[in-house]
């Protein structure tokens, strides 16, 4: 069964993969993209008291997508259809009740309504709802979704509901849905850095590892079952002080850790997954290959910074360069598996380089001004998001994407702090990325143009957020 | 000059005034007339033997009179007309005239004797003998540094210039010390080892500050070996920016988290 699933998921992600350049492009040239009217949904009886948050919850997830825009409530008609048999047409030019030009002409001028009700049924949240293309002359041609969702008798029903029932709707649109994926991130909320989970609108905020150290630099494989991370493990002398030591606190400030070593935990079960680090004074993950079955890392060991490929039990490593520099950061491209992007200090300050996947053909691509870092490629391999130093002060990155073809790069953030690590979205079309422009060190997403950013986290500093398919 | 000394010159001036007088009677009388004849001696009855003179203690001094027990004090005596002189307090018998020191471990009065034909004469000092105070309590031996303390309390930073980890000057001073300290205290703790850890400031990547990080102590660790520290004692360790010293945004604060620092292992 889980393969099933596993297999779909890749199936979507390719289908996406080649709407998400479609969609990177209409991103880009906003006012094109279609536009849904969303009436408030009704609910009967006791599932009313749950439409104030479901109708949030669908308005947000169509809103957040970037894929629609929705037209604003106040233009609507007072006519509200809640089910296909509502629609009359009109007589010889005399309106019957709701029709579909009340919502395709001014001032809605919408291209599909979004409508439909819920009700309680044998302890059950249901929903039932419909897209219609407002432009077709019928209502039999114009419906494109009409489903019924089931959901529990609470909020957590509503919006799952809601959610299920955006992400139908945004697959109209040739979206990638962002349904079960999550975003893995690292906190310090518990005085320790550890990786945590949570859904992709920050949600539903998890504790993933407990370490009790510094644990960094999560990613999630393509097939969303395992993580890799970067940990320095607690030496046992430390670990043996006893918990009502005076002195315990003081013990926590000078943990005895090991150097820096990379782990593999499973996300189904939450285990520890063997994986044999080299023998070397720092290893760190960076990326899974393509098939989930790779991992891509750098290391000191050889006598320098570079890049290797393992396996999933640290086995089998490859060398993949051989400056004397430091390299750092590769990241393959998902599409091909066959180019590295990777950050290296050859050159003087760190820029990004690309390279194949044996090492050769190395290449600049960034200009060489400031300090280019943490770049990520697009889920359709054209486009790399990464941080740049480019016309700011050391230190403050903004958010870039590159076209990696012709090297043509847009600014998505303008001087707000601190702005690092994005990483794409399954979608193609979203970016989740780290700020301080609040102060502390936050995790945000936005749209791959810029727009449309929300604030995920709030307690304590979050950042190296990775966006992981959901597996289900 | 000595008090024997100083009779002797009364005993010279009284004659020469003598002299001088009876000179000066002399030269007045231009017509001096024939002088009597001198009376017969009062005293001279030369028949009668002459008595031995008295024996007298000239002086007897004791210098310094006040010592602390332990310390010497010198007595000096003179002494005429005697024949037998002893000196109580264990100095025993001594000549005429002399000096002898004496260590006294509690006050003593000496007496000096001396006995001759025509008598005898005795006199004392006393030398005062204090205890000395009590040593002053012997401050307890500094507790003896850890092999850790030592280090904490006297290690240097070593820092480096941004994105970089080659040594500069400085922290080339810096490791020079460090490498002195560290072969002092592996000299003396055989099990102790040494982290080296490398820091950087905020501005890097975390990515990229990890890798520079631990060329920076892989520096300094290759510095220390250099200069006669065992590679086996030593350990490096990136931190990269996870452990700053100091969090401001200015460059005071970078410049103190870009090092290498020292710390204990296990």
């Amino acid at each position: 069964m889980k393969r099933i699933l596993v297999l779909g998921t890749i199936v979507i992600g390719c289908l996406g993969s080649a709407w998400a350049q479609q969609v990177v492009g209409e991103v880009n040239k906003r006012g094109e993209k279609p536009k849904i009217a969303v009436p408030d949904f009704r609910g009967g009886g006791d599932a009313q008291r749950l439409m104030d948050v479901f109708n949030r919850t669908l308005a947000g997830e169509l809103q957040n997508s970037g894929q629609v825009n929705l037209v604003a409530k106040t233009l609507y008609p007072l006519r509200v259809p809640q089910q296909p048999q509502d629609f009359r047409p009109p007589l010889n030019g005399q309106s019957q009740g709701p029709w579909l030009t009340d919502w395709s002409g001014p001032p809605v001028n919408a291209n599909y309504l979004a409508f439909g009700y819920t009700a309680v049924q044998t302890n059950q949240l249901i929903l039932s709802g419909w897209l219609y293309d407002v432009a077709q002359s019928s209502a039999s041609s114009a419906q494109l979704v009409g489903k019924v969702y089931l959901g529990t008798v609470d909020e957590d029903g509503a919006r799952k509901v809601a959610r299920e029932f955006a992400a139908d709707i945004l697959k109209q649109f040739g979206a990638v849905s962002l349904l079960g994926s999550h975003i893995y991130f690292v906190s310090d909320r518990t005085g320790h850095k550890e990786i945590w989970s949570m859904n992709y609108d920050g949600t539903d905020q998890k504790q993933f590892t407990s370490y009790r150290t510094i644990t960094n630099f999560p990613v999630v494989a393509p097939d969303g079952t395992k993580i890799a991370f970067t940990t320095y493990p607690l030496l046992a002398s430390s670990k043996a002080a006893a918990p009502n030591d005076p002195r315990a606190a003081l013990n926590q400030q000078r943990q005895n850790l090991g150097q820096p070593q990379i782990f593999v935990h499973s996300l189904e079960t939450g285990r520890k997954l063997v994986y044999y680090n080299q023998q070397a004074s720092m290893n760190a993950a960076s990326d899974f290959m393509p098939d989930s079955r790779h991992l891509l890392i750098y290391s000191s060991a050889g006598g320098g910074y570079s890049i290797y490929e393992t396996d999933l039990d640290g086995g089998s490593i490859q060398r993949l360069t051989h400056s004397s520099a430091i390299d750092v950061e590769p990241k393959v491209n998902p599409k091909t598996g066959a180019d590295i992007v990777f950050v290296s200090g050859r050159g003087g300050m760190p820029q990004i380089y690309k390279m194949n996947i044996d090492g050769t053909d190395v290449s600049r691509l960034t200009t060489g001004e400031g300090e280019a870092v943490n770049p990520c490629w697009s889920p359709d391999g054209q486009h790399i998001a990464f941080a740049w130093t480019r016309g700011f002060e050391p230190g403050n990155y903004n958010i870039f994407v590159m076209d990696v073809a012709t090297r043509e790069v847009v600014q998505l953030t303008h001087g707000a702090g601190r702005n690092e690590n994005p990483v794409w979205a399954p979608d193609g079309v979203h970016l989740v990325f780290s700020s301080t422009r609040a102060g502390r060190t936050e995790i945000y997403t936005m749209l791959a143009d810029g727009t449309n950013v929300q604030q995920l986290t709030n307690q304590g500093n979050n950042e190296k957020p990775v966006w992981a398919k959901g597996i289900q | 000059m000595t008090e024997r000394e100083r009779s002797h010159a009364y005993q010279f001036r009284a004659a020469v005034l003598a002299l001088m007088f009876t000179l000066f009677l002399a030269g007045c009388k231009k017509t001096p007339p024939p002088p009597p004849p001198p009376p017969p001696p009062a005293a001279s009855a030369p028949t009668a033997p002459t008595p031995p003179a008295r024996a007298t203690i000239n002086s007897f001094t004791a210098e310094p009179s006040s010592i602390e027990r332990g310390q010497a004090s010198t007595l000096s005596w003179s002494i005429s007309n005697a024949t037998d002189m002893t000196i109580s307090g264990g100095v025993g018998a001594v000549q005429s005239q002399g000096q002898r020191q004496v260590f006294p471990t509690s006050t003593t009065t000496f007496t000096l004797t001396a006995n001759g034909p025509g008598g005898s004469d005795t006199r004392t000092v006393t030398v005062n003998v204090s205890t000395p105070p009590p040593p002053p309590p012997t401050a307890p031996p500094p507790p003896r540094l850890s092999s850790s303390d030592l280090l904490q309390q006297q290690a240097q930073d070593a820092y480096f210039d941004y994105d970089k980890s080659d040594v500069r000057s400085d922290a080339r001073d810096a490791l020079t010390k460090d490498a002195t300290l560290l072969r002092q205290i592996f000299a003396q703790d055989p099990n102790f080892t040494v982290v080296v850890e490398g820091h950087c400031d905020e501005r890097g990547s975390a990515e990229y500050n990890l890798a520079l990080g631990d060329r920076r102590a892989s520096s300094a660790r290759d510095l220390l070996v250099q200069l006669g520290v065992p590679a086996d004692r030593l350990k490096t360790i990136s931190y990269g920016k996870e452990r700053p010293q100091c969090t401001e945004a200015n460059e005071e604060c970078w410049q103190k988290n870009r090092r290498a620092h020292l710390s204990p292992g296990q």
